[in-house]
């Protein structure tokens, strides 16, 4: 990833914007942070939250007229936080006010004129910069006259002002503000800022300074226009804050005004959902001020606003605890690294690309395309994990293979106007709902129906490797045009985006549609109670698809609900992007957590939705279990197969079609496939959690059988072998019955080789 | 190559190479990831070599190391 394209990345999530209380603030005060606090009963630390903006806090807390009060969101559901009482409240609780150290002297002067509060704020704030600031004023406590009285004392003003000297600002009272003082300043000082109040513009014989910078024709001399007579404390503060800050940049030889779009109260971009949020009426204000009790109750209707709405709604993310626009610095430092490890991986690698992200983030930010293109990335440096997608790739060349693949016309036609593409994973998971939803569409369609068993070849896509989606997208095309370029009926939503994607040109229905344009032709057996409908994420934008198998349930007679993320925002069921390959715990954690947003049993039209959400429990139906129902008379108990058992079921599939329906015989299975095994039940947990299949085992068998190399438990009898057909070393352990079976005790493996080992 | 010591006192004195009759013994074992080799001890048949890598072994520490290496 490149750097600009990191900052576009960045740049699109808004979770860092700050909260509308905060963007209004002519200080900008975090006023989520310090609701946080006060909620929390943390007086002292709200407190600090105001000190590091508010200049002389215990006065600015208690003069306070919160315009904020009107942008804050709360505002839409019940009414604005009491902000103003809440920093009165907490200026007058709190035990400790943190110290203010000014920065080390930078040996520039500044001669403030007037000692208003843009002036005090001036010499505040450059003081606490490192300036050495002289303050001219009339007299002291004039500014206190000013201020709103209701909260404040003469001592508490007093004390602040204190705290001013104390910070370095020297005080030189009885100054009369003549057009000469500020030409003497202008000599005797590296700058200068005149408080509005304390003199105008035409004091100063000067036009009117400019709006953003407080420039004016003086070089070095800042000011303001005079502000109006009841004009509110917080934006009389503002004004001093803006001239020191222009002030800093005038010493520094920066430019006045870049970036400072942001000084004044803007517009915040984060966006806060509140569709779900109860309006709550803010908490009245005792006469006295809020006590600890009622300020707590005040603060805690602050919704702390943030974004996080995709975070909210994807397990994944979730489970990384952060949000898109760190991940992709995190993705993006990934990538850069050359010596080290790369921490991001497992995160790249665990997106289930499903897209529903970008569909709830108001930003349309992609996590799906982040993550796709970083995959692409980790494979082009050679340095993608290869235990992370292997798994799923040798199942792709698998179903792909002799054993499983058929490309052929209908029985008896020369041409094929139809063909019929199931996938991989319903024949894995539910090949007699291939062989009757095969059959109907002969019956029903003319032209001709041909068959085309394998891959759509999604693993290739979603692993990121280009050459091989390339590679198996010139297969696909081939296979189709030898069947004269049919119309694709794909069973599987994954296998139609995939297909889109490897053959543009290709013309690509969904078997829902049809069964749908045909349902007059169906005899449904309707399950007993209402199921929930699970929309397979790669249907998300699949709006004809969506609309068809509503449409098709509906007139079959069939009740169902949808749950609350549904269609266009349906989830992800753990499968998508390889998450099962790539991080296992968390795929099950998704299921677990998409069952549980489905009233009673599940519906569903993806064989992988069905058997994620089955492998966790739950009863699942797919949705061609009533329309071609099977003898199963629960079908929705259905347990999903095994790993071997979806193998085995894809080969016994094609060798039953070319049997049945094409009287062909089918190639003869490889030797190893008679050695004769059984297995214990914990043998049978561990192949399928650790990912080795039945023919690993007896691949691994049969090596040994031509070495002879066999280690034997003297205690147990068990004989231990191992074998490495590719990539991964297998362990068997297992003890000879009825003299020809192996019984399988347990059975292990790992990726790494031993070199040194037999010689 | 110094050879790391995995196997913290697990007895394996009831394996034996099933060929050779041998009682397996700890002997350094040259094991390799990617780019990486290290010397392990492990029980392995004294006269034809055959190695043992027991379950607990290959799930935990070899599996952490394996990742590890995947991430470098
Ligand atoms: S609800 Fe809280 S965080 Fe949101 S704008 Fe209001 S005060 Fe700020
Ligand atoms: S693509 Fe899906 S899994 Fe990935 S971040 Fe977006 S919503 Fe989550
Ligand atoms: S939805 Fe997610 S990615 Fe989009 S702005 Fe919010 S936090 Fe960022
Ligand atoms: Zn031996």
């Amino acid at each position: 990833m490149e750097q600009n394209s990191l900052r576009e990345w960045e740049a699109k999530c808004i979770q860092e914007e700050p909260p509308r209380c905060k963007a209004a603030c002519p200080l900008h005060v975090d006023g989520r942070e310090f609701c946080k606090q006060i909620a929390a009963g943390q007086v002292d630390k709200a407190w600090a939250v105001l000190c590091r903006t508010l200049p002389f806090p215990a006065v600015t807390a208690r003069i306070c007229d919160a315009p904020c009060k009107n942008s804050c969101l709360r505002e839409k559901v019940g009414g604005g936080i009491e902000m103003a009482d809440l920093e009165r409240f907490c200026a007058e609780n709190t035990k400790r006010t943190p110290p203010f150290r000014p920065l080390p002297p930078r040996g520039k002067t500044v001669a403030v004129l007037g000692g208003f509060l843009p002036g005090l704020t001036a010499a505040w704030d450059l003081a606490k910069k490192g300036f050495t600031v002289t303050l001219f004023l009339k007299n002291t406590y004039e500014a206190f006259e000013t201020l709103p009285q209701e909260w404040l004392t003469v001592d508490i003003f007093k004390h602040e002002i204190e705290v001013i000297k104390k910070m370095g600002v020297t005080f030189v009272e009885n100054s009369t503000f003549d057009d000469t003082l500020d030409e003497e300043s202008l000599k005797n000082f590296d700058a200068v800022f005149a408080d509005p109040i304390a003199c105008s513009p035409e004091n100063l014989k000067i036009s009117t300074p400019s709006l953003t910078t407080l420039e004016t024709e003086k070089k070095g001399l800042f000011a303001a226009s005079q502000p109006e007579k009841n004009a509110s404390p917080i934006t009389l503060i503002a004004i001093g804050r803006k001239g020191a800050l222009s002030i800093e940049r005038f010493m520094q030889n920066a430019s006045l005004s870049a970036g400072r779009e942001r000084d004044e109260p803007f517009e915040t971009k984060l966006f806060t959902n509140i569709s779900k949020v109860e309006p709550l009426a803010p908490i009245a204000v005792p006469k006295n001020g809020y006590t600890a009790d009622s300020a707590k109750e005040e603060a805690a209707r602050c919704l702390l606003c943030e974004c996080m709405e995709c975070v909210k709604n994807c397990v994944y993310l979730e489970n990384f605890k952060e949000y898109p626009k760190i991940f992709a610095r995190q993705i993006y430092n990934n990538a850069s690294i050359v010596m080290g490890t790369r921490r991001a991986n497992k995160l790249i690698n665990s997106c289930m690309l499903c897209d529903l992200c970008t569909e709830i983030c108001p930003e349309s930010f992609s996590m799906k395309n982040l993550c796709i293109e970083a995959r692409k990335d980790l494979v082009e440096q050679g340095v993608m994990p290869q235990s992370a997608h292997e798994f799923a790739l040798r199942d792709m060349e698998f179903a792909d293979s002799e054993a499983c693949a058929i490309n052929r016309h209908q029985n008896g036609f020369e041409q094929s106007e139809w063909a019929f593409f199931p996938g991989c994973q319903l024949p894995a998971s539910d090949p007699d709902a291939v062989k009757n939803s095969y059959s109907f569409l002969c019956d029903t369609l003319t032209g001709g129906t041909g068959l085309m068993l394998r891959c759509c070849s999604a693993p290739a896509d979603w692993s990121g490797i280009v050459d091989l989606f390339d590679k198996k997208s010139t297969e696909l095309r081939s296979d189709w045009e030898s069947l004269g370029k049919p119309k694709i009926i794909a069973a599987c939503p994954s296998c139609m985006e995939t297909l889109h994607k490897a053959i543009p040109e290709a013309e690509i229905t969904s078997l829902w549609s049809l069964l749908c344009l045909y349902r007059k032709n169906l005899n449904p057996v309707l399950p007993k109670s209402i199921p929930a409908l699970q929309d397979p994420c790669s249907a998300r934008h699949n709006e004809k698809l969506l609309a068809d198998v509503r449409i098709l349930l509906t007139d079959l007679g069939l009740e169902f609900t949808e749950p609350e993320l549904s269609g266009l925002h349906t989830e992800c069921c753990g499968f998508g992007g390889l998450l099962s390959d790539a991080n296992e715990p968390l795929s099950q954690k998704v299921a677990e957590h998409r069952a549980s947003k489905l009233d009673g049993d599940g519906i569903t039209y993806c064989a992988m939705c069905r058997d994620l959400l089955a492998k966790t429990g739950k009863r699942c139906l797919n949705i061609l279990d009533i329309i071609f129902p099977s003898e199963n008379t629960d079908p929705a108990a259905r347990t999903a197969p095994r790993y071997s058992t979806r193998r085995e079921n894809r080969v016994r599939l094609k060798e039953q079609m070319l049997e049945n329906v094409w009287k062909t015989p089918s190639t003869p299975r490889p030797a190893y496939e008679a050695i004769k095994v059984s297995y214990t039940e914990e043998a049978q947990k561990h192949m399928e959690e650790r990912r080795i299949l039945v023919s690993d085992i007896k691949k691994t068998i049969e090596a040994v059988q031509k070495t002879g190399k066999v280690l034997e438990n003297t205690d147990t009898g068990h004989k231990l072998i191992y074998h490495r057909p590719v990539t991964v070393t297998y362990w068997v352990e297992y003890e000879m019955v009825d003299g020809d079976t192996y019984l399988i005790h347990r059975v292990w493996s790992h990726r790494m080789k031993i070199l040194g080992g037999s010689k | 190559m110094s050879t790391l010591k995995v196997l913290d006192g697990e007895d394996f004195s009831s394996w034996k190479c099933a060929a050779c009759g041998e009682k397996l013994v700890p002997k350094p074992i040259e094991l390799g990831y990617l780019e990486s080799r290290f010397k392990v001890e492990l029980p392995s048949c004294p006269v034809c070599g055959l190695v043992l890598i027991p379950e607990d072994l290959a799930l935990g520490k070899m599996a952490e190391v394996e990742s590890l290496l995947e991430d470098k």
